[in-house]
């Protein structure tokens, strides 16, 4: 069962309270911290008041506990066949892990029965071991903030060797692809792809105060969608993975306003032309003329030939 | 009954969410067939869960709630709380701690567990204690899950803890990363996330995980190569209708955040795709006696699926030219790598050829539309498609050069 409240964040919450009156040092001070790094908005009206009236008889009087033993809370079956499920995905080679405490259970799920339908099709090798290798090490940089010496091809065919500061590992299901999100003393973020990457050395560790995870800014474009053939829900549903903002101002036309990083632009304008006239790229003006252009250049094309297109 | 930020089911709340997040400019008034009340508590729960993401703004007709939220600046979906909220009784979370206590200390029966519940319980002279059937039934519960293990002693049960899941630790990566890619990935967020993840990810669509419930129903039905009855809700019908399918394949947007289920239709005798999002509840059926035979029939009908639309299933014929620059090798590769089905060729050296056979040429459009700029010629062999794309260029020149009269025709 997917939705239980054994997973809850009310039992997390009270399981944190217990140990922590298990060592005796639990106050009301404690409690309410507990709850709101632990639970929601209101949930410091409710917790307390139930443990204090005795409807949840696991504390005392003086913030003492009759249980003994810090709560357990194993690993349950769903979560061992979901595991169990991941073997079967071939990005798990990944991971270095084994089915080593898995061996009778049955997966939730077979990965195989999954269609990513429109996944490019150039994603990562996930079965070369190079590649592993270089994931690998590059995870361990990421994860003991070590900075990495790492050789790789630019689009442009150039052969690189780069000394980076790695922050994390960014993963696109669209690409298919990991890339990897790092900095340096010369500049503030670069994004290298894993694949193009062929070898790593790691080096010395770095210090986090001089290279905090960069904050990065984006870029605004504001948008008119007339809702015809379906586009507002295609457009809400398409473009829910960025920041945005929709309001409606008309009677079947609504403003949508898309946060995007720089990096993206280009993805970001084939994407708004797939939407054919329904939607109208109306701010900024740099962003309407990069539209612009490649409508006049198909409206050439088009009427420059005697053919359909 | 007064108001509890926890719920007894998702279902309701999966609506409100997908709502905010995906709409976010609907206003009170907007969620016609909700009371009132139902819409304040819903969203007073939403907001309660979701401190930080979740925003507001004024507009004519009022207060407007939406959830906004760049996937690329976290690493753990946090609609992923919908499913941390189920609510329970008093007793449920009392025996919960008192049980796995007393199994702490190593197995019992339900007898001795309500003896140890007798004598540690606060004031337990004062207060109304648990039935035998009540422990027994949460433990049996929790067997099933996988807590708790029972073993015969003679007649009677003796339930013992649950060794834990020794290797958490070797899959702390693994379960970081698939939590946000992996089907049911809420399932890897009951796992410890006190540790900052080392992943971000692009392109995330966060709100498929509230189907997670109807997925892990269909894969059920799938894994026993069970029959299932999709009671599906249509928005634009407004009523529920049932559906009884052979599941075969989910197939999954990675560039829309869509999820469906495709099945074989018992009724209609064909394929059809289903929106997970659309669909209520489902129920398994019987067991196929020969799944082999739809396995086979899923692999040659998928061979010219470009989404998910069958069409008539009749084929489609599509040929795009498309020009490609001296120094624009990206052009050819960006065709090969999202053709799907299709194949590409090089007709000479400014120009490239894709072509594909599919059911459902008009849902090709939107791809299509993104090499705007450079389709030297395009042709398809369902006339209304080859003159939408054409009509829609016109268009898309009047609505950028002609000033606000570009109507779609």
């Amino acid at each position: 069962m997917l939705f239980s409240e054994y997973y809850g964040d009310y039992y997390a919450c009270v399981t944190e309270i217990i140990s922590e009156a298990l060592v005796g040092e639990l106050t009301r001070e404690k409690i309410n911290a507990i709850i709101q790094k632990t639970g929601y908005a209101e949930s410091t009206l409710t917790i307390p008041e139930k443990l204090r009236d005795g409807s949840w008889p696991l504390l005392t009087g003086d913030f003492q506990t009759p249980l003994k033993h810090t709560p357990p809370h194993p690993v349950t079956l769903l979560q061992k066949q979901w595991l169990k499920s991941l073997l079967a995905d071939p990005r798990i080679r990944l991971f270095g892990v084994s089915d080593m405490g898995l061996e009778d259970i049955e997966p939730l799920f077979d990965p195989s029965k999954f269609i990513y339908y429109d996944q490019y099709s150039d994603g990562d090798p996930y079965e070369d071991e190079g590649y592993i290798t270089r994931f690998r090490l590059l995870l361990q940089a990421v994860k003991s903030k070590r900075k990495a010496e790492v050789a790789f091809v630019s689009h442009r065919g150039k052969h690189c060797i780069w000394t980076v500061v790695p922050y994390r590992l960014e993963y696109s299901a669209t690409d298919d692809k990991f890339r990897l999100l790092c900095q340096s003393e010369k500049w503030n973020n670069r994004t290298l792809n894993l694949g193009r990457i062929h070898s790593v050395r790691l080096r010395e560790t770095y210090d986090q105060e001089r290279y905090p995870v960069p904050t990065l800014q984006n870029e605004t474009v504001v948008t008119e969608i007339t809702d015809e053939r379906n586009a507002l829900e295609r457009a809400m549903l398409q473009f829910s993975y960025l920041a945005k903002k929709t309001e409606r101002i008309g009677e079947k036309t609504y403003r949508m306003t898309l946060y995007y990083r720089q990096e993206d632009e280009t993805e970001l304008v084939i994407k708004l032309l797939s939407f054919g006239p329904v939607l109208k790229v109306v701010e900024p003006e740099a962003f309407v003329s990069l539209i612009r252009e490649r409508i006049d250049r198909q409206y050439s094309l088009q009427h420059s030939k005697d053919n359909p297109a | 009954m007064a108001y509890s930020e926890l719920i007894k089911n998702s279902e309701k709340i999966r609506s409100y969410m997908r709502d905010f997040y995906v709409y976010g400019f609907k206003g009170r008034d907007a969620f016609e067939d909700k009371s009132k009340r139902v819409y304040d508590d819903e969203s007073r729960r939403v907001k309660g869960w979701l401190e930080g993401y979740i925003d507001s703004y004024y507009d004519d007709s009022g207060k407007k709630v939406f959830l906004s939220i760049d996937s690329r600046t976290i690493s753990r979906n946090p609609l992923y709380v919908a499913f941390r909220t189920r609510s329970f009784t008093d007793w449920d979370i009392t025996l919960h701690f008192f049980l796995l206590d007393i199994l702490a200390d190593g197995p019992a029966t339900v007898k001795q567990c309500m003896d140890r519940i007798t004598e540690t319980l606060p004031d337990a002279s004062a207060r109304e204690l648990p039935d035998e059937g009540t422990v027994r039934n949460k433990l049996k519960e929790y067997e099933q899950m996988g807590v708790v293990t029972a073993r015969k002693e003679g007649r009677t049960l003796v339930y013992a803890l649950a060794n834990d899941f020794g290797e958490k630790l070797c899959w702390q990566d693994a379960v970081d990363f698939f939590s946000e890619t992996a089907p049911m990935g809420v399932v890897g967020s009951y796992f410890p996330t006190g540790h900052s993840s080392p992943f971000e990810f692009k392109h995330q669509y966060l709100l498929s995980a509230l189907d997670s419930e109807i997925m892990a129903d269909l894969c059920g039905c799938m894994n026993q190569h069970r029959g299932a009855e999709l009671t599906i809700f249509s928005r634009r019908r407004n009523r529920e209708r049932a559906h009884t399918i052979y599941p075969l394949r989910f197939y999954f947007s990675t560039q829309s955040g869509r999820q469906y289920i495709l099945g074989y239709h018992y009724i209609f005798k064909k394929p059809m795709f289903f929106r997970l999002d659309g669909i209520r509840k489902v129920k398994q059926l019987g067991i196929e006696k020969n799944p082999e035979r739809y396995e086979e029939y899923w692999e040659a009908f998928d061979q010219n699926l470009w989404g998910v639309s069958p069409g008539e299933q009749t084929l489609d014929h599509v040929r795009m030219w498309v020009h490609v620059g001296a120094d624009e090798l990206h052009i050819p590769e960006r065709l090969d790598r999202e053709k799907r089905h299709g194949s590409i060729r090089q007709i000479d050296e400014e120009t490239w050829e894709f072509t594909a056979d599919v059911y459902d040429a008009s849902e090709m459009l939107p791809w299509l539309r993104t090499f705007i700029g450079r389709i030297v010629e395009f042709e398809c062999s369902n006339a209304f498609v080859t003159q939408r794309f054409c009509e829609d260029i016109d268009a898309m020149r009047q609505l950028y050069r002609g000033g606000d009269d570009g109507a779609i025709q």
